[in-house]
């Protein structure tokens, strides 16, 4: 079989889920719904760059809501006051983000594991903090209101359907660079650090510096996060960055499974669509994503996709290094075809 | 001047207290409770009820927020330490996450989420008005808070360094497996450890329940959050630098406020525990070297 196709049948299931995303406004009508569509895709992103930090180096940031929080604010400051279009304005959002992430990682990484956890949560209160008293540049507590709608290159970005498909756009650019980044040396990097950092010294992985690229990353994946939220809710304030924000990412990813591009999605997914399905579930929302954090922790503790089985694969990328590794390496799906 | 400073320390002596509780937790567990700020609410709710429905007396709120804290202590280490004792720490912190989750929510469920004041009539019978002393007025409440904390952590000192449990307890924290093979039952204080922190907390609960006279179920979250950081600013293992910590960071605290800078108040533990992480992650009376050989 001539490779083109056979890299096509591998991709079946994938080609078949970016098209049903692709006509899915089509099947649901109803802009509510949608908009819910639209969150779980901005979780997706939130969760999926949680998972970097947490699934594929073992650092945990308990305190990952100020990052979404840094990129909402930027990118709203950005625009409305430097008047930037909104993909300038996204992109400084995500780059801002990335700055503070690297401020913060570049002195803790050095400390061992949960002094890093403590930092982060610290870091995240002390942003709430400032956000909501520094009542000159966030307005407090009140927040940021009426946050222009975004529109790139001239796509005025209005309908909800325009949101679906700009958060669909974002999600598999972040599924794809995610896939491109965790398949090559730095991935690899990622993932020996994170079974045994000692031994990924011993052979020449500097483990502080791949540490504080991943921590930078998943911050930018963050800031982009934040930077869509506030277009699309148009008004920001300090309350949706809190550190219960942080705490349900972490219920989303224990929920869906850790070190793996699929699981942070169906994770995200699930902690979304239970409470509004369930519509008398809506008062216990926290009680469900605590619940869902005990629960899975205790009994199945790598989540529901866990391990690396179902890790994303495009073929047609993968296929020449593949070659190259010793089969049966414990970190490659089985070739398939 | 003087009347802030007596402000500040009541503040920080209940920090002190929760972050004792953290700190023994942490020493002898290794393992991080978010939890502790949700066990100190619930103490400050039992204390509370106990006022409302009983007998406005301060003893008996407190004997009862120890015995449920307790409890409650117990359980959680039950659920996030003593299943989980092999597994990365990191799934410790995340099952306390949870339950601290868990139990703001089902608090709020209970009580409902509004603030809930003890009546005056009652409270009067407690109050027992103020006093003036070099023209400062102190009340009986804040003396009476304070004389709880200095005694509670006169009680723990004894126990830790003077009695047979307190042995056990310091020998678990340096090494259980050691301790196990010597014929300690690790599980026993583990959980015995987990419940004397967690009764600190409640009634540290208590202390600032009545004191500012003011129960919602977000409480502890702050307070919890505060008193960790004041844990790790004296050490995350030192009973002393806890109480110092603490100390500190409430009058520190207390002095932003009287300078002006009231919106920095709940900024100051925080900016105290990532300064100490980065110059000094040992704490303020840990060594360097100590810290870094402890490892996880």
């Amino acid at each position: 079989m001539p490779t083109f196709i056979r890299t096509l049948l591998a991709n079946l299931p994938h080609i078949a889920l970016l098209a049903l995303a692709l006509i899915l406004p089509a099947i649901i009508k109803n802009q509510y719904h949608l908009q819910v569509v639209i969150f779980i895709g901005i979780y997706a992103i939130l969760v999926l760059s949680l998972n970097l930090l947490n699934g594929y180096v073992g650092l945990l940031s308990i305190g990952h809501a100020a990052f979404y929080g840094i990129g909402a604010y930027a990118s709203a400051k950005l625009m409305m006051e430097a008047g930037l279009n909104f993909p300038l304005a996204m992109s400084g959002a995500g780059l801002i983000s990335a700055g503070f992430g690297y401020l913060l990682a570049k002195p803790t990484l050095k400390l061992s594991g949960i002094y890093l956890t403590l930092a982060t949560l610290g870091f995240n209160m002390i942003l709430f903090l400032v956000l909501q008293s520094w009542m000159r540049f966030t307005n407090g507590p009140l927040g940021i209101m009426s946050i222009p709608a975004p529109s790139v290159f001239g796509w005025e970005i209005t309908e909800k359907v325009d949101y679906y498909y700009l958060i669909l756009f974002l999600v598999v650019m972040t599924l794809f660079s995610m896939q491109r980044l965790l398949k090559c040396r730095f991935g690899r990097a990622l993932l020996a650090i994170r079974e045994d950092q000692l031994a990924a010294e011993a052979m020449g992985v500097h483990a502080a510096r791949y540490k504080t690229q991943a921590f930078v990353l998943a911050a930018f994946y963050a800031g982009i996060a934040g930077s869509f939220y506030a277009h699309f809710v148009k008004f920001i304030s300090p309350d949706s960055f809190y550190i219960n924000e942080s705490f349900i990412l972490l219920a989303m990813l224990a929920l869906g499974g850790q070190g793996n591009l699929i699981g942070p999605v169906v994770g995200a997914a699930i902690l979304i669509l239970v409470p509004e399905i369930f519509r008398s579930l809506q008062e216990y929302r926290m009680i469900v994503y605590g619940s869902v954090l005990v629960i899975m922790m205790l009994v199945r503790r790598q989540g529901l996709l866990g391990g690396k089985a179902y890790s994303l694969r495009l073929s047609y990328f993968d296929k020449k290094k593949e070659k190259e590794y010793i089969r049966g390496d414990k970190f490659l799906p089985e070739e398939q075809g | 001047m003087f009347e802030q400073l007596i402000n500040g320390l009541t503040q920080g002596s209940v920090y002190a207290l929760l972050a004792l509780g953290f700190t023994l937790i942490f020493g002898t567990l290794r393992m991080v409770t978010f939890a502790h700020g949700e066990i100190y609410m619930i103490g400050a709710y039992v204390g509370f009820e106990m006022i409302r429905l009983f007998a406005p007396s301060f003893v008996l709120a407190i004997m009862a927020a120890l015995v449920i804290t307790a409890i409650l202590g117990v359980v959680v280490e039950i659920l996030a330490f003593h299943f989980l004792r092999d597994a990365p720490h990191v799934t410790s912190l995340l099952v306390t996450i949870g339950i601290s989750i868990l139990l703001i929510n089902l608090t709020q469920l209970i009580w409902g989420p509004e603030t809930k004041s003890i009546p005056y009539a009652l409270l009067d019978k407690l109050d027992y008005g103020e006093f003036e002393v070099w023209g400062v007025y102190i009340t009986y409440l804040q003396i009476a808070v304070l004389t709880v904390t200095v005694l509670l952590m006169a009680f723990l000192y004894l126990l830790i360094n003077r009695t047979k449990l307190g042995m056990v307890i310091r020998a678990t924290a340096q090494d259980y497996e050691a301790a196990y093979a010597m014929g300690v039952n690790v599980n026993v204080v583990f959980s015995t450890a987990f419940a004397i922190g967690s009764m600190l907390g409640g009634v540290a609960g208590v202390l600032i329940g009545v004191y500012y006279n003011l129960f919602y179920p977000t409480m502890g979250q702050l307070y919890g959050l505060k008193a960790f950081s004041a844990s790790v600013v004296g050490g995350l293992m030192s009973l002393p630098g806890s109480v110092v910590a603490g100390l500190l960071i409430g009058v520190v605290e207390t002095f932003a406020v009287e300078l002006g800078a009231s919106s920095m108040r709940h900024m100051v533990s925080f900016l105290f525990m990532i300064l100490i992480l980065l110059i000094r992650p040992g704490g303020l009376f840990g060594g360097r070297e100590l810290i870094q050989a402890r490892g996880d």
